[in-house]
């Protein structure tokens, strides 16, 4: 099948297809698409490795507690599925410093990418529990089933990206 | 099989599509995120915005005919509004958010793999730091529905037509001015 060779699909019929998929979640599985609490039962893991106690302790990894389960395999899911689209595509390429027409210090500088990947990163995680979902939850599930929280949300990451990226870059 | 393996198969054959899709819509890649938050590429708005429309439509069509229910987050201001924020900063400085930086890991990115997945589980950790102390003041002020035709007791097609036709506007929009 050639178009599934294609590198680049239109945003409309991407946007149309994760729209689709939203539908068969909540038939299939009884679950809206969503990915940051994955993290956060992966950050109990480690840390239960390290310091039990504690993690027994933290009201949060009662909540959420440190286990794999249907989400989780959701994301190990995106991780397999971008990369056989990027196989299919010839795209896959072992990089460290991204391609971009943004050149900064950022990403640009081997250790002014280590910074900024794992300095975005740390504010991601924290952002996203934070505010009880990411893009995905929030920004894709959470709208579309009118969650006013959820718009909040959405134009708050928005928001405070592209004030961000207009800003350093 | 056991009803909890099931579970995790279907887990991983959502996300295995899923990742399929973030990838081929090009949103795995760190020039695209950036791009998006630049005002410069708008392929992370047109796919958000599409999959609203058509997920929107759908689900509550679903749940009309009893065949799914929903499950829509109900988060306070405190929550959404601050931590909102600060994930936009993140997602400006890193380039890519926890759904799109697992696709980006897929296609090759170790700046992804390595420093940005190390990032996001150090800030989660933290965060469950900040909740033991923090979360009883920030889960204050939740609204008393969680979607607005709820909050406005009126039927939710009355808010999905005019949503939708307000999103289909700011797409038209963004094609007429060449985005």
């Amino acid at each position: 099948m050639e178009i599934f060779r294609q590198s680049q699909w239109s945003p409309y019929i991407v946007g149309f297809a994760i729209g689709v998929l939203s539908w068969l979640s909540f038939l299939i599985s009884r679950k809206a698409l969503g990915t940051s609490t994955s993290f956060a039962r992966t950050s109990g893991m480690i840390r239960k490795k390290y310091n039990p106690e504690l993690v027994l302790e933290l009201k949060y990894y009662q909540k959420y507690t440190p286990e794999i389960d249907w989400q989780w395999m959701l994301v190990l899911g995106i991780f397999i599925g971008s990369f056989i689209s990027a196989q299919l595509s010839g795209q896959f390429e072992l990089s460290f410093l991204p391609a971009t027409d943004f050149p900064s210090v950022l990403n640009q500088n081997f250790l002014g990418r280590i910074f900024s990947a794992l300095f975005g990163g740390i504010l991601v995680g924290f952002g996203a529990r934070w505010a009880g979902g990411c893009t995905s939850g929030h920004g894709i599930s959470g709208t579309m089933q009118l969650s006013i929280s959820s718009w909040l949300a959405a134009i708050s990451f928005f928001l405070g990206g592209i004030i961000t990226a207009l800003l350093i870059y | 099989m056991t009803t909890k393996k099931a579970k995790l198969l279907k887990g991983l054959f959502t996300g295995i599509v899923f990742g399929f899709l973030l990838q081929k819509g090009g949103v795995t890649q760190y020039n695209v995120i950036v791009g998006q938050l630049r005002l410069a590429d708008f392929t992370v708005v047109k796919i958000i915005i599409t999959a609203i429309i058509t997920g929107m439509v759908g689900i509550y069509f679903l749940r009309d005919k009893n065949l799914i229910e929903l499950s829509p987050k109900n988060k306070s201001p405190l929550q959404v509004i601050p931590g909102g924020l600060l994930f936009g900063i993140g997602f400006a400085v890193l380039g890519y958010c926890p759904g799109t930086i697992v696709g980006a890991m897929g296609q090759g990115s170790l700046d992804a793999l390595l420093p940005g997945l190390a990032g996001i589980l150090i800030g989660s950790a933290l965060y469950a730091n900040f909740h033991q102390k923090f979360s009883g003041l920030i889960n204050k002020g939740k609204f008393s529905q969680a979607t607005l035709p709820e909050k406005l007791n009126i039927n939710h097609w009355k808010i999905i037509f005019p949503v939708v036709a307000i999103l289909i506007s700011v797409l038209i929009i963004i094609e007429l001015y060449g985005f």
